[in-house]
């Protein structure tokens, strides 16, 4: 499934998507920065809950397919502005992580 | 983080060398040399794997630099078959190396936490994503980190 089928299929918000055809491949759920960048795989989807500017770093070098911001979390206009420039996709969601995961986890 | 290239050129092994200083002031905006480090690898045709783990490894450095260190300097060289990466600081020098590498230990501050940083995994992810990691630091002094990864 694509990041644009999963925007239109789910609950879930466009934020910005520089890249909707990205495949999502699987998810991963997690906050600690370090920590995600040592596990999280080229293709997934990532819940978070943190919406600094250093998710958009993490999340491009990791070669995550989009960001997926739980609990209402919203970007500022910077963040925003840096995730278009370097092709991060951001959906949002009022779900928690876990229900988020769930949903998307019925989907893919 | 001051972005862009302060070197690029070939030297006489024909290897391809990328020169970065690493602002100490601007924690948000660290990263900027890693993800410059993987467009330009990516151009150069170096697998994607490989890529994955040098700027991993040299984000994971950068961090730690503008955390503990006010700034440094990082490099990267490019050789046929594998990738150099140089860190250099002029911080306070790691006291004990052995628990630094442990995954869960910390020093960073509170306020770097909040931001989703200072889990103890710096050092661990380094190591777990480089082939070598050589550590070469002095008390007052500065830490100098060099990793390899192979491809």
């Amino acid at each position: 499934m694509t990041v644009k089928e999963l925007s239109e299929l789910s609950g879930f918000s466009p934020v910005c998507l520089p890249e909707p055809e990205r495949e999502i491949e699987g998810c991963y759920c997690g906050d600690l920065l370090s920590w995600v960048m040592g596990r999280a795989s080229s293709g997934q989807a990532w819940i978070t809950i943190m919406s600094n500017i250093n998710i958009i770093a993490v999340a491009t070098l990791c070669d995550t397919s989009v960001i997926i911001l739980s609990e209402d979390v919203a970007l500022d206009d910077g963040v925003l502005g840096t995730a278009e420039a370097r092709g991060v996709n951001v959906l949002s969601t009022a779900l928690p992580t876990y229900e988020a995961a769930k949903e998307l986890s019925a989907l893919i | 983080m001051r972005a862009g290239w302060s070197e690029t050129e070939r030297n006489m092994s024909e290897s391809l060398k990328f020169h970065f200083d690493v602002n100490g002031s601007s924690f948000t905006s660290a990263g900027q040399a890693s993800v410059q480090v993987k467009k330009s690898l990516r151009e150069l045709g170096i697998p994607a794997e490989a890529i994955r783990r040098v700027s991993i490894a040299m984000y994971e450095g950068e961090i730690n630099m503008v955390i503990h260190a006010h700034g440094g300097e990082a490099d990267v060289i490019v050789y046929e078959d594998r990738i150099k990466i140089v860190l250099n600081d002029h911080g306070p020098g790691i006291p004990n190396i052995e628990l630094a590498m442990k995954e869960g230990y910390s020093t960073a501050p509170d306020n770097i936490r909040s931001l989703g940083f200072g889990a103890g995994m710096g050092l661990p992810n380094m190591k777990r994503y480089t082939d070598e990691m050589t550590i070469e630091t002095e008390i007052g002094k500065g830490t100098c980190i060099t990793m390899w990864v192979n491809f």
